[in-house]
């Protein structure tokens, strides 16, 4: 039905510009003077005047429509008195007789009767779908008609339409945006009415296990969030000691160092690194590094896991190093070339130039990078998940099994997806948890790159 | 000709395959301030950076020819651009100092050079560079401020004294008073003049009145050409080339 509606109003703004266009031709003929526009811009108001209504009344229907039959059925269905109805199993088993007749075999004659009632409701909605678009249509090309003048500004007009339509698509993301944060926040609310959040920042047992059907047993659950603050916390240092340096040492090597040649080679594979999905990384990090800090564990008489912190640390802290290199890099370049003349001009050499004029005045900019990092390691989900492991252990010990906030977010979400225990729910107060301080990292970050920015803008 | 400290033979330089010096050969003598003057775009900041080699930093810069500092020369493979760089130190057009205090800004060239072996030495050399500098007086309070918050005449001192704390025997200049008010640039001019007992210096100017102050030779550049050298007096008043008389009676450039 929708595809055949796109037809329709394909048909429309190409009828609606055709007219247009020829309309404002013939009116300004008729009267003798040249319009102030272009005809164009005439063509394309009567265009939006056509299209933008039938699009509210497409999606209007395309959203409430289902909703509006299905209570229309529901209200009109003959209940026997005494049975116990599910209605969502009774709106299905509707629904199935009403798209597939041959199942109307042994079905009570209750639901066979709603059933061709769905069926004649969706047929007066699709009719009167295609006729109010239509009406719709011409209703709004009549309107725009009416003003095809040669006097009119159509180019103004048009030009504070497209104002408008640019205003509404970013405040699409905008609200996007903002409706996630309050659905997390009310989310975490009811979380927190059941788990109280002393218990959750502060406790070191994480057993999310509850009964989640009757009869089933199972200890009581605990939420103390602790041990996976801190595996996040161990996997990110153990992240940022491998990129750091390496990252650090790139863009330095970059920056100074390398010829422009060279530059315009890595550069590009740098970002290429920065590209790949982080699952592909996850894939090495649970094949083939993994097993490698196991036996070089074991050989140091650790008894290491076969996932471990150290495991999903490491190539997490490769997956950063794009991030690093090319932030530091951007900052080291914009130190001025005054300051290395001046600092080369006293005949210092290229290493006492970078180590004691170069990396200070960049500094603030470097750090603002490795906070950009952070936020983006303790945000990664797939690396640790697939090579971090799950058990919330709470230790110091990179060799260990660990879980982050991310994967208990996963481990959470999985299997059971009714929002209505303290388990899934937890998903939303660690996905609050994990906002927060990205934001606050981010928000950090950024203000110190942009001060250092202007100090030597 | 026996106190001629840079003698420059044959120097060109190319930007890429664009070239932008051809066959400078000048002599400057010990202890005298030599002016550089000509229009803009003719090759004066090229010609001084090859001086102190600066022109390393650009990639796409060669230079061929010959340049003796002391009778060394200096256009090589071989030169140690380290030590030459601390025997010719370099003032540059926008002051430069580091984002450092007003101490280590002095104290960074001995520093680095292992001038010093302890921290009165160090002290005694950065008190007595700024005050060569003329400087001394206004800032000797606060010494651990920033560099850059000083004005821009005093930072340019500071530049000045940041340059002879490695104690060089040469001084260039790339138009060092062009940031600066009438002021600033009076007592740089004034300051110039007392360098010259101690240093050669080399100065790069767009102001003919200051290239006749401060200065006893003169060199005129034209289009990457060396049009004429001479007594500074002599080509502000009787120059042998019409293109000289032409550009310091302002008729071009
Ligand atoms: N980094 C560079 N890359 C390419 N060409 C350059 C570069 N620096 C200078 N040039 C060219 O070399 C020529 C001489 O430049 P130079 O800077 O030496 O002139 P100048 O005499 O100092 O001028 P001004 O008085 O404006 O400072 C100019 O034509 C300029 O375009
Ligand atoms: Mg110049």
């Amino acid at each position: 039905m929708f595809f055949w509606s796109l037809v329709l109003i394909a048909v429309g703004i190409f009828s609606s510009f055709i007219y247009g266009r020829s309309r404002i031709k013939l009116n300004s003929k008729k009267q003798g003077t040249k319009s102030k526009s272009l005809p164009n811009y005439y063509a394309q108001y009567v265009l939006m005047w056509c299209l933008f209504p039938a699009l509210i009344v497409y999606f209007s229907w395309a959203i409430f429509q289902e909703q509006i039959i299905q209570n229309i059925v529901i209200s009109n269905f003959e209940f026997i008195e005494g049975a116990v109805y599910n209605e969502g199993l009774l709106l299905a088993e509707i629904r199935n007789v009403a798209n597939n007749p041959s199942f109307a075999d042994g079905k009570s004659i209750e639901i066979i009767n709603a059933a061709s009632h769905y069926s004649s409701l969706r047929q007066i909605s699709q009719i009167s779908f295609y006729t109010s678009i239509i009406i719709i249509m011409l209703l709004g090309a009549l309107y725009a008609s009416q003003k095809l003048k040669p006097e009119f500004h159509a180019q103004h007009t048009i030009e504070k339409y497209i104002q408008y339509i640019l205003i509404f698509c970013s405040s699409v993301a905008i609200f996007t945006t903002i409706g996630i944060v309050f659905s997390l926040i009310f989310e975490s609310l009811r979380f927190f009415a059941e788990v109280s959040i002393f218990e959750f920042l502060f406790s070191t047992e994480w057993y999310p296990f509850i009964p989640i059907r009757e009869g089933q047993t199972a200890a009581e659950g605990s939420f103390g969030a602790v041990p996976i603050f801190a595996g996040t916390f161990l996997v990110m240092v153990v992240a940022m000691c491998v990129a750091v340096p390496l990252g650090l040492l790139t863009a330095i090597y970059l920056a100074e160092y390398a010829s422009q040649r060279v530059r315009k080679i890595v550069k590009p594979l740098l970002e290429i690194l920065a590209g790949i999905p982080t699952i592909v990384y996850g894939f090495f990090a649970f094949v083939s590094v993994a097993p490698f800090v196991k036996a070089f564990g074991q050989s140091i008489g650790i008894d290491a896991s076969p996932t471990s912190a150290l495991a999903a640390g490491m190539v997490m802290g490769v997956m950063i190093i794009p991030f690093i290199s090319s932030l530091s890099d951007d900052v080291i370049n914009s130190v001025p070339q005054s300051l290395r003349e001046a600092s080369l001009g006293i005949g210092a050499n290229k290493a006492e130039t970078i180590k004691k004029v170069i990396l200070p005045a960049a500094l603030p900019g470097i750090v603002g990078a490795f906070l950009l990092a952070i936020s983006r390691a303790i945000g990664e989900t797939m690396i640790v998940v697939v090579a971090a492991g799950t058990a919330p252990n709470l230790t110091g010990n990179p060799f260990e099994n660990v879980t982050t906030v991310t994967v208990q977010i996963v481990v959470a979400l999985i299997g059971d997806q009714e929002f209505d225990n303290p388990r899934t729910l937890s998903a939303f107060a660690l996905g609050l948890v994990l906002f927060v301080i990205t934001l606050l990292l981010n928000i950090i970050a950024l203000q110190i790159v942009k001060r250092y920015r202007e100090r030597y803008e | 000709m026996s106190n001629s400290k840079i003698l420059a033979n044959g120097v060109d330089v190319y930007y890429g395959s664009k070239q932008a010096l051809f066959g400078i050969s000048m002599d400057i003598k010990e202890k005298e301030v030599t002016a550089l003057i000509g229009p803009s775009g003719c090759g004066k900041s090229t010609f001084l950076r090859c001086i102190n080699r600066m022109n390393d930093l650009i990639e796409i810069c060669k230079v061929s020819g010959s340049i003796k500092v002391d009778n060394e020369e200096i256009i090589s493979e071989k030169t140690d651009v380290v030590s030459l760089r601390s025997k010719i130190g370099m003032v540059f057009q926008k002051p430069n100092p580091f984002p450092k205090s007003i101490f280590d800004n002095v104290a960074y060239g001995p520093t680095i050079h292992g001038l010093v072996d302890s921290k009165n030495e160090l002290e005694e050399i950065v008190h007595s560079s700024l005050k060569k500098a003329g400087l001394f007086d206004e800032v000797k309070d606060r010494l651990n401020e920033p560099g850059t918050s000083l004005s821009g005449g005093q930072q340019q001192r500071l530049c000045i004294a940041r340059a002879i704390a490695v104690n060089p025997e040469i001084i260039l200049m790339d138009e060092p008073c062009s940031a600066l008010d009438p002021i600033a640039t009076a007592i740089i001019e004034e300051l110039i003049d007392e360098l010259r007992l101690n240093y050669t210096i080399i100065i790069v100017t767009h102001s003919m009145q200051q290239a006749a102050r401060v200065s006893q030779k003169t060199c005129f550049f034209h289009l990457g050409e060396l049009i004429e050298t001479g007594e500074t007096n002599k080509i502000f008043t009787n120059p042998d080339n019409t293109k000289t008389q032409d550009y310091i009676t302002g008729r071009f450039g």
